[in-house]
């Protein structure tokens, strides 16, 4: 590649957007030449990922421009082995300079790291097929489109224009102020590549939409916000939905109580939910479980939820946020399940944990693609007429979860149901328990499924927490 | 410092001081009141201990130059991650879009200002053979393992930072400062019978690594990280409700950093969107509380001889014998707000815009003996370690996460409590604070904080605290 640098200069802001098949020969290009000047230097193995984003994001507050944005990223991250002991190198720098002292560099690394067993690239007969930049879009991720910035910054003033201007059945309520909506438009292609003669492509567009409201009555200030997220422009919703949306998740918090101290059934939204399941994902990751440093250690096979759960990995959905055909090692991925009627099926593996735990890779170098949680029957207002009396938790907070031992206590805002109803609002209240305790103790999926993340999670319900309020 | 910054992230690129003149002066020409440019370069190194072996060393370098254009109370803002004049010129007139309504548009030649440093700008990845580093986590693995046979697992990772940052903007500031930083860091497993727990400690600042590297650093952290795993093998649950709790010294600092820092952090008063919106002057602590945000301390994780817009940093009070009496600001709210920068406007990189941020924020000593204030209370908890919070600037509740508790029952300290987050209300949480110690201690130098996205180094501290009745998260 001796016109790399012509190539990189030549690439302006927007050479991404109008002609993607350029920036991905030029990110290949950059890849091929790391990796043979890494086996040039005496590298055994090496592996290469380079990136290349462009993005274009406004704010606005209270109907005047707050941010107007243009990022343009490009990066490369390697990582050679030479005797079983690697060293990585990355930089935002591509120049062809920068390019070779990062050769030199990850390879003088790898003088001083150990040999370690478990290293290496991942097992050749894995690598999933190779693909050509012009196939790198098999799940319907690439719709770039260009904007103008006054396009973006009308969208995001329709939004919060709409929250400001909700009216609620308690005509006293009302949104009083903001900190802002936001629309953001980004698209970014992606190569990784390895000495097994492995490479791979991927691109993908991404729009999304952010609006914070904020409300007050004598018992106080509170901020809610809401939001949408697509690879297709065309697909997010209404701006004013966003806008009205957060606008009454806003004020149905005023007038918070806190609740008072005791065990209660505890009702997740998705949005809560989502994170014990990130907590579960995290417990069964190779790492932890090679660290000892999980409460779920020898777990696989064993039923851990109740037996109707299913979570499903789905790496090839269709518009799905993270779904690939290979994983970042290149290893294929395929759709498995990860709980299988309530029996953990497998855990969350790349090569290097896979190894280290005398297992087979799950393809998850790099995290799981999209999980779904089968949904139950139950909609969400039916979910809180069985529950008659407890805790709704819209949100929480804090780092208290304790993957060693699966202790969890965080704090927590939501709503008091009384008599299968909500009766007010709850604020600074803890809720706590045990991550295994709190798996076997789920009663209840709702039908409610959040589907604009990677992660998809209905609402559950759980059993048996404590709640700390008065 | 401004010399040196501008031999590494100006000569390279062949661009002269007087070139960022003539771009300052196209950036805000006529319609912007405020423009910047940040050039930055940052090196880091780490190395990782697993297993027993050192497994993985990292480099990476980061460079770029951030343009902003700021009218009234809107920014314009692009990056490049090329240092040369052409992506200069292309960013800033990608910044100006911002450009419809401005006034003022002057521009002001830069000049350079005055600093004090408050930290040596040598290169802690130079500092040091790469062999060394590796021998030194060899030996704190070998050293935390030989001090008890249930430890089982020992994770340690030493990180070595260099960073050259220049500021021109059209208000006349040219600075410059070359910021080293360095932590280290070691977590253990302990394990006994079937229960499995974690200890954790570190520590690091803005000095040479030959500091961290004597013996007695490092075998403190391993001491301690040892310590608490094995105090936590032991643990009881922790108990659930109101009550009162006692904070040891130093980074339970958290607490400040999260129910008073935050809040009082200028961009949030400018949007009127903060708990302590339109409380300065009143009281919102007792009497005995003090509570700063100081960024001169020398060689601290959290400070800064000058901020990201090129302004020293300051010791702020924020809040003086119970009364609310100060803000932290960047420029772009000190303008709209009418006050002066504080040197607090911070940002994670040039790819990113600054915002008001903290530096070391800490509460002033008071009067008590820590184990006068222990002794003081017939039922409750004594907390000393944390792993860290969070916050709701709008409602005000905040939480922070015990990870070493005790009960105490009758002045005395009783059986180790299981972590468990801690729950409150910022504006009135000070008001509950009956004792202060005599014993501040700043936290060891691992700060991390978080706002909008971008990750910034802190520091915190305290002395011992009483605070009758907050909400201990527990199941007991």
């Amino acid at each position: 590649m001796k016109n790399l640098q012509q190539a990189l200069s030549e690439s302006g802001m927007q050479g991404l957007l109008s002609d993607p098949e350029r920036e991905a020969q030029l990110l290949s290009g950059i890849a091929e030449r790391l990796l043979d000047q890494a086996k040039a230097g005496g590298a055994d193995a090496a592996e290469v990922s380079v990136s290349s984003s462009l993005g274009r994001h406004v704010a606005v507050r209270l109907g005047e421009i707050d941010v107007l944005e243009d990022a343009r990223d490009r990066g490369i991250s390697l990582t050679v082995y030479k005797k079983r002991a690697s060293g990585s190198v990355s930089t935002a720098d591509l120049s062809p300079d920068a390019l070779d002292q990062a050769v030199t560099q990850a390879l003088a690394i790898a003088k001083f790291t150990q040999a370690d067993p478990a290293g290496g690239l991942a097992d050749a007969e894995l690598m999933a097929d190779k693909q050509t930049s012009a196939e790198s879009d098999p799940f319907d991720l690439w719709h770039p489109q260009q904007f103008e910035m006054g396009e973006l910054i009308e969208r995001a003033q329709a939004m919060e224009q709409a929250g400001l201007e909700a009216r609620f059945e308690n005509n006293n309520q009302k949104i009083e102020n903001s900190e802002g909506a936001s629309v953001s438009a980004n698209a970014s292609l992606g190569v990784y590549a390895n000495t097994h003669g492995f490479i791979g492509h991927a691109r993908r567009t991404n729009y999304s939409q952010h609006c914070i409201l904020v409300a007050s009555d004598a018992s106080g200030m509170q901020r809610d916000w809401d939001w949408d997220d697509q690879c297709r422009w065309s697909q997010l919703i209404d701006p004013a939905e966003t806008g009205c949306c957060a606008a009454h998740k806003t004020v149905r918090r005023l007038g918070a109580k806190r609740a008072s101290t005791g065990q209660v059934p505890i009702l997740f939204t998705p949005d809560t939910a989502l994170g014990l399941v990130r907590h579960l994902v995290g417990a069964v990751s190779g790492g932890n479980l090679y660290r000892r440093s999980s409460f779920l250690l020898d777990q696989a096979g064993q039923q851990i939820f109740p037996d109707w759960v299913q979570i499903e990995e789905q790496p090839h959905r269709n518009g799905g946020q993270r779904s690939s055909r290979f994983d970042n090692e290149g290893v294929a991925t395929a759709a498995q399940p990860l709980i299988e009627n309530g029996v953990l099926a497998r855990y969350v593996l790349g090569s290097y944990s896979a190894r280290k735990l005398g297992l087979k890779t799950t393809a998850n170098a790099g995290g799981v693609r999209n999980l779904l949680f089968k949904p139950g029957s139950d909609d969400f207002k039916t979910l809180v007429k069985k529950m008659q009396r407890g805790l709704i938790v819209t949100e929480v907070m804090g780092q208290g979860v304790n993957l060693v031992t699966g202790d969890y206590s965080r704090g927590a805002s939501g709503f008091w149901v009384e008599n299968g109803e909500i009766a007010y609002p709850v604020e600074e209240i803890t809720i706590a328990g045990n991550l295994a305790n709190m798996f076997q103790n789920l009663t209840a999926a709702g039908s409610d499924v959040e589907t604009r993340r990677n992660i998809q999670v209905p609402s559950l319900l759980v059993d048996g927490m404590t709640v700390a309020g008065e | 410092m401004l010399d040196q910054a501008q031999h590494a992230l100006l000569q390279p690129a062949g661009i002269e001081l007087n070139q960022l003149d003539q771009v300052l002066g196209r950036l805000v020409n006529g319609r912007v009141d405020l423009g910047d440019l940040y050039f930055q370069k940052r090196q880091s190194e780490s190395w990782a201990l697993e297993d027993g072996i050192v497994k993985n060393g990292s480099f990476s370098v980061d460079q770029g130059v951030g343009v902003r254009a700021i009218v009234e109370t809107g920014t314009g803002f692009a990056y490049a991650d090329a240092i040369s004049l052409p992506a200069l010129m292309e960013a800033a007139g990608s910044a100006r879009s911002i450009a419809r309504g401005g006034q003022s548009g002057s521009h002001s030649l830069i000049k350079p200002g005055s600093s004090k440093a408050l930290y040596q700008p040598d290169n802690p990845i130079e500092s040091a053979d790469a062999a060394v580093k590796v021998d030194l986590l060899r030996t704190m693995d070998a050293y935390a393992r030989s001090l008890d046979p249930r430890i089982t697992q020992v994770n340690a990772a030493l990180s070595c930072q260099h960073e050259s940052i220049l500021i021109a903007a059209s208000d006349g500031t040219l600075a410059g400062d070359v910021r080293p930083l360095i932590r280290l860091d070691i977590s253990v497993i302990a394990e006994q019978g079937d229960r499995r727990e974690s200890g954790r400690a570190g520590g690091g600042g803005r000095y040479a690594l030959t500091e961290l590297m004597q013996p007695e650093r490092w075998q403190e952290f391993a001491d301690e990280a040892v310590r608490q795993a094995l105090l936590n093998l032991e643990s009881i649950a922790a108990p659930a409700g109101s009550m009162t709790v006692v904070l040891g010294p130093g980074w339970p600092g958290v607490l400040l950093h999260e129910a008073i820092g935050h809040g009082l952090e200028g961009d949030f008063h400018r949007k009127g969107v903060s708990a302590f919106n339109g409380r300065m002057g009143e009281k919102v602590a007792t009497e005995h509380c003090t509570v700063v945000d100081d960024g001169t301390l020398p060689d601290r994780r959290g400070s800064l001889s000058i901020d990201d817009e090129g302004t020293p940093s300051g010791y702020n009070v924020l809040i003086e014998n119970g009364i609310l009496s100060g803000l932290m600001q960047d420029k772009l709210n000190a303008r709209a707000m009418g006050v002066k920068p504080t040197g607090n406007g911070r940002r994670e990189s040039f790819a990113h815009l600054p915002m008001p941020r903290m530096t070391n924020t800490y509460m002033l000593p008071g009067e008590h003996a820590p184990d006068e204030i222990i002794a003081s209370v017939d039922d409750g908890v004594y907390a000393v370690n944390f792993n860290g919070g969070q916050v709701d600037i709008t409602s005000g509740k905040f939480v922070f996460a015990a990870s070493e508790a005790y009960q105490i029952k009758n002045g005395k300290l009783g059986a180790p409590l299981k972590g468990a987050t801690l729950i409150g209300n910022g504006p009135d949480v000070l008001t509950r604070v009956s004792m202060v110690g005599n014993d501040l201690e700043l936290d060891s130098g691992v700060g991390v904080c978080g706002k909008e996205g971008q990750s910034v180094p802190v520091g915190v501290g305290q002395p011992t605290l009483r605070i009758d009745g907050i909400t201990v998260g527990g199941t007991a």
